[in-house]
Order: C-alpha cells, then sequence, then structure tokens
C-alpha cells in the first residue's frame, strides 16, 4: 500500500518534469542516452526499474558494453573539455541502495570490489530524522582543498569543472586524502591486481587505467565517456534513475532515461549541496529525499548481509519495520 | 690556536674521548647498526610489498612515521632556537651545553624527513616536488622550510666547530692520520687571527640570528601541514604557536637528558653542574606550563563549543575506551609532571628534573600521536566501513621497526659525534665558576674589541 503511494508520487513528478525533458533534450546535443545500440537481442533479459517506478525487461544486449575510449593527451586531460561544466544531481528520493551504482563503477574503472570510489552510506542527519540513503562520489568541488594541498600537481581542476589526478606524477604523500573532508579518495596500499591486458593499457588521468600503485585515485565522473557523449556508468546502471548527470552551462543533466532542466529540478526539488558550510563549493548536488519511492528498510534488507553489516548501527531502526 | 687556561683545561680533560672509539662505544655502535638493518629489511618489505603492510589505510592515512616526523623535527627546531638563544645571550652558563643543542638540531633534521619520505607512496618519484613544484601546497613550503633549515643548522653548527677543529689539530692527538687530516680540512685554515676571528665571529651572530626565526617559521608550516586542512583538531588558529611551543619544549627536555647522560658517561659534572639542571629545569617548567595553557584553549574552546566533530574528537580523546588513558598521559606526564618536580624545591636535582624530562620526552611523542591519529579516525561522513583496520589505526611492525631505527640512528649520531669532536665546546668556553661572577666587572669581549685585538 505504501509502496503505491510512493510510486504514485514518483509518476506525478515525472510528468511535471517530463515537458521540461523533451525542450531539453532537443537542446542536448552531446549527451545521447545510450539506449541507441544496435546490437541482437541475446534472450538474457534483465529487470530495471524506471524512475516512474515500473519495473522494465531489458534485452542485456542493449546495456552498454563500451569499451574504453581513445585516450587523450596529457596535456588535453589537464585542460577538460572546452565550454562543459558537468555537474550532477542526485535524487536521494529515489535511492534505495540497490548498490548497482557501486558496482558499473568498479566494472568501468576494473577496481576490485573492496575500491568504493562510489559508497553509499545511511545517513541520519539527527536522532529523530529519518535516515535516507547517500550515494556518495567525488563531489568534484569549485574549491577542492584536494587540488589546494597537492604539492606536485597530480590533482588539479579542470576547466569542465572535473577534478582528475594524474597518477604518474602521484608522490603518493596523501595529503589530499588528509584534506579531502568527504573521504574520498582511496589509495592503493598494494600494487593493484589487474589482468595483463588492462595493464598493459596505455595511462591516462581521464580514464585512470591501469591503476598504480602508492597512488591515489578517487571517482573521476568518467571524462572519457563524457567526450563521446556518454553518460557515467554509475548513472547508466542505476535502475531508479537517482543519478543525473549533465553540462551546467547547457543547463541539461540525464539520468539516461529522462532529461531535464539542471536550474529547474534544483529549482522544483529544493536542491542543495552536501556540507555547504565547509565552503569547497561542490559540483555535486543533492535532491532531498521527500516523497521518498522506496521506504528506506528496503536497501537494508535486500542488501547482502556484509552490506548489512555496514549499518549495524541503524539495525534497530531498519529491521523493526520489516 | 691559542686557548687560555680554562679551556686548555676543558680540552686536556676531554682529549681521551676523541683519541679513543672505545669498547663501550663500539658495542653501542653495533647495536645501533643492528637496529637500523631491522628498519631497513621493514623498508624493503615496504617497498616490495606497498604499503599494505603498514597500519596506515584510507582513513588513516598518516601514522607512526608522520608522527616520528614531527617529534624529530620538533627536536631539531628546539636545538635551534636553544643554542641560537644561548650563543646570542651573555650568560656563561649556557656556553657548555650549544653543542649538545647543535647536535640535535642536525640529526633530527636529518631523521625527521626520512620519515616524510618513508610515508610517501612512491619514493621513487620524489624529483616530482622539484620538477612539478606547486607553490599554494603547505607541502611545498614544508619542503622548501626543511631543505632551508637543514643548510643553516648545518653552517651554523659547522661554524661553532671550526674553532674547535683547529684546536684538534693542532694538539698533537694520538689518533690515526685520516683523522689528523680531516681536523685539518674541517679548520679551514683557522688559525686565530683578528681577521679570522672577527669573521667568525660575525658569521656565527648572523646565524643564530637567521635560525632562531627560521626555527619559529618552519615549526609553524609544520604546523600546517594540518591546520590548512579542515579536519577537526586540526583546523586551529592556535596550530603554529602549539607547534612551536610544543617543539621547544619537548627538545629542552631532550636536552637535559642528553646532559646528563653525558655527564655521568664522560664525567662532565664540572661542565654540566647541577645548576644547569636547575635552570634548563626552569626553561622547561616556564615551557611546560605554556604548552599546558595552549592544550587547554585548544580542547577546552573545542568542548565548550561543542561543535559536531570537534565534541566526537574530544569524546574520542577524553573517553577511556578510546584515548582517554593516553591523553591523561601526555598531559599528566607531559605538563603536570615536570612543573612539579621542577617547581618543588626538595626534587629540583640533577636526577629527578632528568627523570621528569625523559617522561616528558616520550609523553610529548604519544601527544603528537594524539595529534595525528584520533583526528584521522574522526572522518566527517561514517565511515561504514566493516574493514576494521580502515576504521582504527594500529601500528605494524615494520611501523615499529623503522621508528626504532630512527631512534638509533640518533643515538648513533650522537655516539659517532661524541668521539668525534668534544661534546663541550672547548674553544667558545669560559669559566662557567670564574667567569659568571667576574662578568658584572669585566664585560666579555664583544665585536669592537676582538677585532682590534
Amino acid at each position: 500500500m505504501k509502496q503505491e503511494e510512493v510510486n504514485d508520487k514518483g509518476r506525478r513528478d515525472f510528468l511535471k518534469t517530463a515537458a521540461l525533458a523533451t525542450v531539453a533534450a532537443t537542446a542536448c546535443g552531446s549527451l545521447a542516452c545510450s539506449c541507441n545500440s544496435k546490437k541482437a537481442p541475446v534472450s538474457d533479459k534483465v529487470k530495471l526499474l524506471s524512475p516512474t517506478g515500473e519495473i522494465v525487461e531489458i534485452d542485456s544486449a542493449y546495456l552498454n558494453h563500451e569499451e574504453h575510449m581513445a585516450i587523450v593527451s596529457k596535456l588535453e586531460a589537464r585542460e577538460g573539455i572546452a565550454g562543459k561544466k558537468f555537474v550532477m544531481v542526485v535524487d536521494l528520493a529515489k535511492c534505495k541502495n540497490a548498490r548497482s551504482c557501486v558496482s558499473a563503477c568498479q566494472k568501468w574503472h576494473y577496481r576490485p570490489k573492496e575500491t568504493e570510489w562510489l559508497t553509499v552510506k545511511l545517513l541520519q542527519d539527527s536522532d529523530k530524522a529519518a535516515p535516507y540513503w547517500f550515494p556518495k562520489q567525488c563531489f568534484h568541488c569549485d574549491n577542492p582543498p584536494c587540488v589546494k594541498v597537492c604539492p606536485v600537481d597530480a590533482t588539479y581542476k579542470r576547466q569542465d569543472g572535473i577534478v582528475l589526478i594524474d597518477s604518474d606524477r602521484c608522490i603518493g604523500c596523501k595529503f589530499c586524502m588528509a584534506a579531502c573532508p568527504y573521504s574520498t579518495r582511496v589509495f592503493n596500499w598494494d600494487e593493484p591486481e589487474l589482468s595483463l591486458d588492462i595493464k598493459n593499457l596505455a595511462y591516462s588521468p581521464e580514464t585512470g587505467i591501469p591503476a598504480k600503485v602508492g597512488t591515489v585515485e578517487k571517482c573521476d565522473f568518467c571524462p572519457d565517456r563524457a567526450r563521446e557523449g556518454l553518460l557515467p556508468p554509475c548513472v547508466e546502471a542505476c535502475p531508479n534513475g537517482v543519478f543525473y548527470f549533465g553540462d551546467e552551462n547547457e543547463d541539461t543533466v540525464s539520468n539516461g532515461l529522462e532529461t531535464v532542466s539542471f536550474t529547474q529540478l534544483i529549482k522544483d526539488r529544493s536542491g542543495y549541496r552536501f556540507m555547504e558550510d565547509l565552503g569547497t563549493k561542490p559540483r555535486v548536488y543533492y535532491l532531498p529525499p521527500k516523497d521518498r519511492e522506496f521506504p528506506v528498510e528496503k536497501g537494508y534488507q535486500d542488501a547482502d548481509s556484509a552490506i548489512k553489516e555496514r549499518f549495524k548501527d541503524f539495525k534497530d531502526i531498519l529491521e523493526a519495520k520489516e | 690556536m691559542e686557548l687560555n687556561n680554562y679551556q686548555q683545561e676543558a680540552f686536556e680533560y676531554q682529549r681521551k674521548n676523541i683519541e679513543k672509539y672505545g669498547k663501550r662505544a663500539w658495542g653501542w655502535t653495533i647495536f645501533y647498526v643492528l637496529c637500523i638493518l631491522v628498519g631497513l629489511y621493514a623498508l624493503y618489505l615496504q617497498i616490495a610489498k606497498g604499503h599494505g603492510v603498514t597500519g596506515m589505510r584510507d582513513n588513516v592515512v598518516w601514522g607512526l612515521f608522520i608522527v616520528n616526523f614531527i617529534f624529530f623535527i620538533g627536536l631539531s627546531y628546539a636545538g635551534a632556537i636553544i643554542a641560537g638563544l644561548l650563543h646570542l645571550s651573555k650568560v656563561t652558563w649556557g656556553k657548555p651545553i650549544i653543542r649538545l643543542a647543535q647536535f640535535m638540531t642536525l640529526v633530527s633534521v636529518i631523521i625527521g624527513p626520512i620519515f616524510i619520505l618513508l610515508c610517501v607512496g612512491r619514493f621513487d618519484r620524489m624529483h616530482h616536488l622539484f620538477i612539478y613544484p606547486r607553490i599554494q601546497s603547505p607541502l611545498t613550503w614544508d619542503v622548501m622550510a626543511v631543505i632551508t633549515f637543514f643548510v643553516g643548522s648545518v653552517l651554523f653548527l659547522y661554524l661553532a666547530l671550526i674553532k674547535d677543529f683547529a684546536v684538534y689539530r693542532d694538539a698533537k692527538l694520538n689518533i690515526p692520520k685520516w683523522k689528523q687530516k680531516l681536523y685539518k680540512v674541517l679548520a679551514l685554515g683557522y688559525r686565530g687571527a683578528a681577521s679570522q676571528k672577527r669573521h667568525l665571529i660575525i658569521s656565527q651572530n648572523l646565524m643564530a640570528v637567521i635560525m632562531i626565526p627560521l626555527a619559529i617559521m618552519v615549526a609553524s608550516i609544520l604546523s600546517w601541514i594540518f591546520g590548512m586542512t579542515l579536519r577537526p583538531g586540526w583546523h586551529s588558529t592556535i596550530f603554529g604557536p602549539y607547534f612551536v611551543l610544543g617543539a621547544v619544549y619537548s627538545g629542552c627536555g631532550l636536552l637535559i637528558v642528553a646532559m646528563w647522560f653525558y655527564r655521568k658517561l664522560y664525567k662532565l659534572d664540572y661542565y654540566f653542574t647541577d645548576k644547569h639542571f636547575t635552570y634548563l629545569g626552569y626553561v622547561m617548567l616556564i615551557l611546560a606550563a605554556g604548552y599546558g595553557y595552549f592544550t587547554f584553549s585548544e580542547y577546552f574552546t573545542d568542548w565548550f563549543a561543542s561543535e559536531k566533530w570537534n565534541s566526537e574528537l574530544i569524546h574520542k580523546l577524553f573517553s577511556t575506551s578510546e584515548y582517554g588513558w593516553w591523553t591523561l598521559f601526555a598531559n599528566a606526564a607531559g605538563i603536570a609532571l615536570p612543573i612539579a618536580i621542577v617547581a618543588i624545591p626538595a626534587t629540583r636535582k640533577p636526577g629527578p628534573i632528568t627523570i621528569a624530562a625523559f617522561i616528558m620526552v616520550i609523553a610529548m611523542w604519544v601527544k603528537r600521536y594524539l595529534i595525528i591519529v584520533p583526528t584521522l579516525e574522526t572522518t566527517l561522513l561514517p565511515m561504514q566501513d566493516t574493514r576494521t583496520e580502515y576504521v582504527k589505526y594500529a601500528a605494524t611492525w615494520p611501523e615499529w621497526a623503522l621508528t626504532i631505527a630512527g631512534i638509533a640512528s640518533f643515538l648513533l649520531f650522537f655516539t659517532v659525534m661524541s668521539k668525534f669532536v668534544t661534546v663541550v665546546p672547548v674553544s667558545g668556553l669560559e669559566d662557567t665558576h670564574t667567569v659568571h661572577e667576574q662578568h658584572l666587572l669585566h664585560p666579555e669581549p664583544t665585536l669592537e674589541n676582538t677585532s682590534k685585538a
């Protein structure tokens, strides 16, 4: 019963933004939706949940299998994509800790299961406040504390807003990790386990592949894919359309299912930036978890035991409602 | 080199120390070298297997290595400030201990930065600091500061040694030829001519004047590596002076320990008198009070204003299930104990003062640990990590082995140096027992009257 209510609300929201989306979609030249694959169906169906709350079956052949993109020069990787200003919007009302984003990210970047560039936290702002799922990646801050402290310019801010790391230059001092208030960065403590063909790939800061021991890495907003007009894997993989990725200059963001006006979305849904008071000016906006599509317990109950263990502090709240 | 009777006496007294290395010194040297070798093996493991062999992980990215870095580099800054002040001031009692302070400066400024290198994931890329320097990073400031300070302390120590090298050269010591030659080269042909004296005094005074503010600057820059971040417990405006004071304080303690040790070992009671312990004890007391004051303001303001993360950190530091006992030790042994020992006349004696100083130095190391690790364990977002080693830092044996290797290197330097030059400087010495009283009647030679001589 409750589920239906939530879904119904979601549908109304969608209709509201649909008109906007059509206008925005025509304006959006470079950010193609990734559902235009011309491959033959392989009859291996995958169940996905649309942003409207409906379950749709899609042939797995239509899912993305892009190879890694051609790499750009170090200089280009430092300058960024001209005319762009990438931005992300995360709709907390739609997240149910499905963690498809996490595995898609790990797969795309060939990172092991323990390494989460993107992670899903369970936050509760105060004792009486309702807990909510909080996907967190690099915020690509406009006033990045990590970039400020790097002694060798290995991590840098590009004109398109993306904060990248050059693992060929990084000395592994970890100052950026200490400086990042969001604990976004991860370190290659040991030699990364990669297959030989991945290890032999030409490195680019835009792909972050292959990972290098003794250096820092993090979410990179997948600029290699953005160059090709593709959305990051986390955005595409999310069954609920939680992530919207796009260009602030074009005022367009897309979650792969709908393309909407960034300012309108932020305006309509009271978008905010996480820990604004730190002054870091993140490029990731959050939409508050109002009128949620899923009860928060669902994300806990559906998770496997290892993931459940992470949220043991919330056990009482999350299991009581079962 | 001409020496007055008092200086000659001081030299003759210490002659045997630099003539013979001695069985005991050899024994300790071998022991220290073994400790260093174990450390080198740990370092080999760390290079071969990656930093995974340490206890550092993504949340606590800095551990023992950075604690040691702050500790040693603090001793170094302290040595420079103390030696600089003693050199510039007219207090005659201070002259015999200048060399120990300078030893401390030089060896610590070498060992400290080595710990930074150990903490860096890719030290095959250290040249990047110079080919891709980024001036806005506090770490770049620190690289420049430490290098400048290193050059400064080498010069400062060397200038103070030139006269002594000339003394050793001329003394017909019973030593091997190479050592004789080395003294000759290092003395730079110093004969005690008027112009030589003048140049030396000017350069020494200049270096002392440079080293004091330099040490204050570099200690502040060190603190800013932490102070410039947005982390609870680090992002504090008093961090600069707090680190300067902490450095001088721990250095003062170690100087007392070194003084006591060499007094016993080389029977230098005549030069390191009870008065030295009392005076340095007073200095330690004042610094302890100052450090206690800073610590109190730091904790009290954080606790009272009770911002979310600061409170969380304060809770960690004071809760007995986490760092409570360490915090108690750091403050009771690191602040209260030295004050009490020096304040009470009955315990104001070399032995108790040295014990208090020694415990305080350890407590100050613990204090540095409490500055680094609990803050890194206090993330702004909940960790929600099931990997215990990612949540809580626990140093591993390679980290401890390298820490011990660092301490062994420190002691090895002192052992070797005390066999190479006299622990009590000879040529710069004034009669501590007589000159002190005569001081008012016959002012010390100043720049003008030395140049005339």
